[in-house]
């Protein structure tokens, strides 16, 4: 146990310090650095799932007006390393699936590089594709890069053996992160230099991938990203666009060239949730303490590069239970590479989980918060250590008192008003208080303050406001004596913005360097004098299986002639250590529930198994959540420290708003007409008589 | 190709030379170099690109540039002098309206606009008295404001900002 920092700035009100420039638009995303003279990159991409393009005639695009250069993968510039099946593009004719890149037109107007590309001509041997996920694949394989099966006790007997027991199964659909900023890249290549202005939850991260790959020393690669316009996970590594407009510079030198992906290519390149099926069976006694737990996912996979969605991830710390299995398998096949999207793993998990319990629930005729307090493991089943402070009971009673649990009839259907159902529901949520080692900040005595430098990445997070008041506090200085510079490979290295570990990695940095500057140059420090200190694993990390948990609360109404489903209200209390910045805090819980009443109600990548691609590939038919949608969201947390999150005594809070968000909606749709919902998302039919 | 045209953006003259194909959002940002209009889906899908012309919010990836010859463009940046705030800005960084801050310009500018409507009494499908004054409850905002999407999922916020514009500038 490290001892907490004393806290002057952290833990208060601070406006976004990046706000006026973001509300004016000033602020630049990658897209919008002046840079002279620049040139406009429209891909060519595949419009079969499998085979070869046989043939590509760039002649007549090459002599359109204003085109500099088409790339295809026989004149591409060579790659060093082409392990990477998503990121060694342009190596053949091959193609894995639809959307793939075969190319680029460069030109100097955009309306020209889109043009010219119409006018390549590429013709396609095409073979048999299989895009879709069944649980009986015979693709079907355990993950290369996952984190295993659990076997424990006898789960087959003790199954046999439960007075009480469920076994269905769930489904969650592709989902799409569809940040509003699409992924964008300008590249110049000097002869000598590759500079990236892009849009990344980690240039330092980023750049590593792609040096190998392009065959290049990284110190001849900066990245430079200081305004992100959301990732969701989907920046959280480099995708094929980054590539394509790295090859494109590469292929016309001295001059940008910038490739902002459409809405529309978004779809097949920068990542997406992959679908999963989740069987779950739970066999309880006649209290409902678990006795039997049995949780089998599948996910589809990339024949180009595999990513398990694990959604048993959740499964293996959630709840007690003697007798468990829990295994994951992926499903390879000719689809998009999927990647990061929000709480990858635990989001999907914690839908079937979720609903399985108040299931399980309704079966053992128990209040789903008292069969969740029952099942209440007393160290972590997964790893054996105890839990850090676990206070997910805490969050449900605590939770329940603030919206009004005691409202809700457990009895189905019993509620009308004003010719709607209405319904109430709950789940758990919960997510790793990971803390990465390797992130390093530099602090600088200046005239008026100290600079301090770090490469760390703020997609809407608060990174430029929470990490100043961090490090106001750690150098024991009011905010405005702080210039943080971010964004920005030339810093200091940082590791990548996701998986709810940014602040906190970044923080133990700071940490780090404050206390070398202190070493070095004491408390009266010259201007100019500078140290750096690099951020460490978290030690209890070894001692404490490390989460935070939280309850979310969900009213809807459905209209039992038409189906109709709105959210009435919803409500989440999380217990997430000390809380750095109340206002961007509550704003990221918030928009991590918004994005869970999306995965309820309106989000679902239609994948065509006959051509391989997402039909819905826009936002006007991809769903997401408008403003109409979102009636009464509100967060609260648990007012606490974390011990062993080290001086900040605080843990990520960037996925666990929506993790469980979308189960407390199925569970209040249950709630308002006895419907049990297993698959999402939650369309009006699931409740019309078939 | 090109043809010419005159924009006035944010108070500023510009003549310029464009595409017919070019888009009124692709000349502001790829022409003029201003970027506070946002692209988040070049298909009107999305209102990050909204901007007032002429006092009336509209989506300029759906517009082309040539229609708007001798037009009066304002994006968010124009709102309110350089190095002030207008009340807009003010109230969405006090409520913390925004996370990312792409989709910001668009809902700054599609309230800007919106207001102005309200103020004209003009309905909206959620408006039940269809002849009287405009009442912005947050039901009207949250409709009004339907056009412009956030994925950071900041709409409980920015409703508390647009109402309490609405409620200042009474
Ligand atoms: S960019 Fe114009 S509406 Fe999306
Ligand atoms: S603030 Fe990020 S999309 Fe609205």
């Amino acid at each position: 146990m490290s001892d907490l920092l004393p806290t002057t700035s952290i833990g208060t009100h601070q406006v976004r310090l990046d706000g006026p420039d973001k509300v004016r638009g000033r602020a630049p995303y990658a897209y919008e650095h002046p840079l002279d003279d620049p040139l406009y990159l429209y891909p060519l991409q595949a419009e079969i799932a499998r085979g070869r393009a046989a043939h590509i005639d760039t002649s007549a695009a090459e002599a359109a007006d204003g085109v500099v250069h088409v790339l295809t993968h026989t004149n591409a510039p060579d790659l060093e390393d082409t392990e990477d099946g998503e990121l060694a593009i342009l190596r053949s004719a091959e193609i894995g699936f639809r959307g793939q890149y075969l190319g680029a037109v460069i030109a100097t107007t955009p309306e020209q590089a889109r043009y010219a590309a119409g006018l390549v001509d590429i013709g396609y041997e095409q073979e048999e594709h299989d895009v879709e996920l069944r649980e009986d694949h015979p693709a079907s394989r355990e993950p290369e890069s996952g984190s295993g099966d659990v076997f424990a006790g006898d789960f087959d007997a003790a199954f046999a053996e439960a007075a009480v027991s469920i076994d269905e199964r769930y489904s969650t659909p592709m989902e799409h992160n569809n940040p509003m900023e699409p992924h964008t890249t300008v590249a110049r290549w000097d002869g000598s230099e590759l500079t990236l202005w892009t849009s990344t939850q980690g240039a330092h991260p980023a750049r590593s991938t792609l040096a190998p790959i392009l065959g290049l020393d990284p110190d001849r690669i900066r990245i430079i990203s200081p305004h992100v316009g959301g990732g969701f996970g989907s920046k959280g590594v480099p995708h094929a666009d980054m590539m394509l407009a790295a090859l494109a510079a590469i292929a016309a030198p001295g001059r940008p060239v910038k490739y902002a992906v459409s809405r529309q290519q978004m779809f097949s390149i920068t990542g997406y949730r992959a679908p999963t099926l989740q069987h779950i069976r739970l066999g309880a006694r006649a209290d409902g303490t678990l006795t039997a737990f049995a949780y089998d996912a599948v996910s589809l996979s990339s024949q180009t590069k595999e990513f398990p969605e694990e959604a048993t991830k959740p499964g293996r710390m959630m709840y007690a239970g003697d007798n468990r299995r829990l295994t994951q398998r992926v499903v390879p096949l000719d689809v998009p590479v999927p990647s990061w999207m929000r709480a990858p793993g635990e989001a999907p998990g914690m839908v079937g989980l979720e609903i399985a319990m108040d299931e399980l629930a309704v079966a053992a005729g128990l209040d789903p918060i008292e069969l969740r307090v029952r099942n209440e493991p007393e160290t972590d089943p997964d790893t054996g250590l105890p839990f850090n402070r676990r206070r997910l009971v805490d969050c449900l009673r605590e939770g329940a008192k603030r919206f009004g649990w005691e409202e809700r009839n457990p009895q189905p259907r019993t509620r009308r008003e004003n010719g709607w159902l209405i319904g109430m529901g709950v789940a758990a949520s919960t997510y790793p208080a990971g803390r990465q080692p390797g992130s390093v900040a530099r602090i600088r005595r200046m005239p008026a303050g100290y600079e301090v430098a770090i490469g760390a990445a703020d997609l809407g997070t608060g990174t430029w406001t929470a990490l100043s008041q961090v490090a106001a506090d750690a150098l024991d200085v009011p905010i405005g004596q702080v210039e943080l510079r971010i964004g920005d490979t030339a810093l200091p290295n940082a590791t990548v913005a996701g998986g709810s570990t940014g602040l906190v990695s970044w923080s133990a940095a700071v940490f780090a360097a404050t206390e070398a500057f202190r070493a070095e140059h004491g408390t009266d420090p010259a201007v100019g004098a500078e140290a750096q200190g690099e951020a460490e694993a978290n030690p209890a990390a070894e001692k404490f299986a490390l989460h935070s948990f939280g309850a979310h609360f969900a009213e809807v109404r459905i209209h039992p002639a038409t189906g109709e489903i709105r959210l009435g209200r919803m409500f989440g209390m999380f217990s997430a250590g000390r809380i750095v910045n109340p206002s961007t805090a509550r704003s990221q819980f918030i928009g991590g529930m918004t994005m869970g009443v999306g995965m309820a109600l309106h989000e679902k990548g239609e994948l065509d198994p006959r051509f391989g691609h997402v039909v819905n590939h826009d936002l006007a038919e991809y769903h997401v959540p408008v403003n109409a949608d979102i009636a009464r969201i509100e967060a609260e947390w648990l007012d606490e420290e974390d011990p062993h999150a080290g001086p900040l005594g605080a843990r990520g809070i960037g996925e666990i708003g929506i993790v469980g968000a979308a189960a407390a909606i199925a569970n209040a749709a249950f709630n308002a007409t006895g419907v049990r919902i297993r698959d999402l998302p939650i369309f009006g039919d699931a409740f019309l008589p078939t | 190709m090109a043809h010419s045209l005159h924009l006035t953006v944010d108070g500023q003259e510009h003549k310029l030379a464009v595409d017919p194909r070019t888009t009124l959002l692709d000349a502001l940002r790829d022409r003029l170099g201003v970027m506070s209009a946002k692209k988040g889906c070049d298909h009107g899908q999305c209102g990050a690109c909204t901007v007032l012309v002429d006092g009336r919010r509209l989506n300029s990836c759906l517009a082309l540039a040539l229609t708007h010859d001798g037009s009066e463009v304002t994006t968010s940046d124009g709102l309110a002098p350089a190095g002030e705030l207008s009340t807009l800005h003010r109230t969405f960084l006090a409520q913390d309206a925004f996370q990312c801050g792409y989709c910001t310009p668009g809902q700054v500018c599609s309230a800007a606009g919106m207001l102005q409507e309200a103020a004209e009494d003009a309905p909206s499908v959620v408006t039940e008295d269809l002849e009287g004054p405009i009442e912005l409850s947050d039901a009207e905002i949250r409709e009004r404001m339907s056009g412009n999407l956030c994925r950071c999922g900041a709409y409980v916020n920015i409703v508390a900002a647009v109402s309490q514009a609405a409620e200042e500038s009474r």
